[in-house]
């Protein structure tokens, strides 16, 4: 097993690579020696029980932690989807329920406003029913109180102008002066 | 890297010791033909396994840092079996997440110092090559039944170049496991030679006196930039040799 090359030291980086040396005697090209077969032999041991165990435990475990995670994280993004879309549909709703509320308010502000203004527009028009009869009653009183002093004013005339004439001329003649006083407020 | 590489008298560099193979645990190892190659390949699988099995315990939903490294783990190697082979290929997936670990683990293993590097033997790399050869055969038979021959004339080209482009198709196929192992063989040989070689001219600078003490620090900074270059080579050799595994099979289970 000691065939290996005994070289100089300078012509030693050319002769190391390939070339001489290789021919010369690679310990990895002596097949006369047992333990380069026991190396295949064992090897091929070795690789077919790493190659089993791979596959039968090892392997699997790993691609069986993968997948949980992936079935996981799959699970979670579903959650999560459903929430939101829940989320969404309620928070649509309040939005809806908002609108539908402040409808309904302004609709109540605009009916008692509408109110408000009819019973101010029939108070209105009451009071003005009731003055305007007070006023219709007025001037019938002053009417009739015109008609009683027109009525009453010939007497007093004819009173005064007699004591006129009575005073002036010291007789009276009754029947002319009413009809002197007549004739004058005709 | 072992330590194994005899610098003799400051005069040699043994650049290919670091690659034999001495039975383990004595007479047991050599009756058993069990070597340090065996040796660190059930460390690998050790460790691999307890990095699987150690992170994803707690299986929690929200995972911690191991958990998630290992899921990291799952999922990378996961995408690329589903991603190049379809869902028709997820059959194939623990084979190649169990060769991309144990390539990975050989070469990183490999880099600790008084390890041993199972992935920079020709017989390992082949021997899981043509592993990757005959399942893609049989894969193949079973998928495609005696359709699987067709690949082997390109569809659209002339019949009268067929007797020139069958043979050179199954010239390409045959060198599938060939091109496969020495790809990865080379890449580890060439690295754990290199650095060999720096160390060894470290220590053979360091007998040169007060000059070449001062002189043996620059192959340690070359040996330090080669081992960030073969950390990313273990990587890379066993990024490909599982992507190139998933183009085949995604060969033979394609209809």
């Amino acid at each position: 097993m000691h065939r290996t090359p005994r070289l100089f030291l300078f012509a030693a980086p050319l002769a190391a690579v390939p070339g001489r040396a290789v021919a010369a005697g690679m310990p990895q090209l002596n097949v006369h020696d047992p333990l380069l077969i026991g190396q295949v032999v064992w090897g091929a041991v070795i690789f077919a029980g790493f190659y089993i165990v791979l596959s039968r435990s090892a392997l699997p475990r790993i691609e069986r932690v993968l997948s949980n995670r992936r079935t996981r994280i799959q699970n979670d993004l579903d959650i999560a989807r459903r929430a939101k879309a829940e989320s969404d549909r309620a928070s649509a709703e309040l939005l809806s329920t908002r609108h539908e509320a402040a409808a309904q308010a302004r609709a109540n502000v605009e009916r008692i406003q509408n109110e408000a203004r009819l019973s101010a527009e029939a108070h209105a028009r009451e009071t003005a029913k009731r003055l305007e009869a007070d006023i219709a009653n007025a001037e019938a009183r002053i009417a009739q109180s015109r008609e009683q002093a027109l009525s009453s004013l010939p007497a007093i005339a004819t009173g005064t102008a007699q004591n006129l004439v009575s005073r002036l001329i010291g007789e009276q003649d009754e029947q002319t002066i009413a009809s002197a006083v007549k004739r004058v407020s005709a | 890297m072992t330590g194994e590489a005899s610098v003799a008298a400051g005069s040699t560099i043994d650049a290919l010791g670091q690659f034999e193979l001495h039975p383990v645990l004595g007479s047991l190892g050599e009756a058993l033909r069990f070597s340090q190659s065996p040796l660190f390949m059930l460390i690998a699988v050790v460790l691999v396994l307890a990095f699987l099995f150690i992170g994803m315990r707690p299986a929690s939903v929200v995972p911690g840092r191991l958990q998630a490294a290992a899921e990291i783990g799952y999922d990378f190697i996961h995408d690329l079996a589903i991603g190049t082979m379809g869902e028709e290929g997820a059959a194939f997936f623990p084979f190649v997440f169990a060769l991309f670990f144990f390539i990975l683990a050989g070469n990183y293993l490999g880099l600790l110092p008084f390890s041993f590097t199972y992935t920079s033997h020709i017989a390992v790399t082949l021997a899981l090559a043509v592993t990757v050869f005959l399942i893609s055969i049989l894969a193949s038979l079973r998928f495609q039944g005696l359709g699987f021959f067709k690949h082997f004339m390109p569809a659209g080209a002339p019949v009268w170049l067929s007797p020139l482009l069958v043979p050179i198709e199954i010239l390409s196929f045959l060198s599938r496991p060939v091109s496969l192992s020495i790809r990865l063989f080379a890449n580890m040989v060439a690295g754990h030679v290199l650095l060999e070689m720096f160390a060894g001219f470290t220590i053979m600078l360091a007998g040169l006196g007060f000059f070449g003490h001062i002189l043996a620090v620059a192959p340690i900074a070359i040996n330090i930039a080669l081992t960030a270059l073969e950390l990313l080579v273990g990587v890379l050799q066993a990024y490909v040799f599982a992507i190139l595994t998933c183009i085949y099979l995604r060969e033979a289970v394609a209809h």
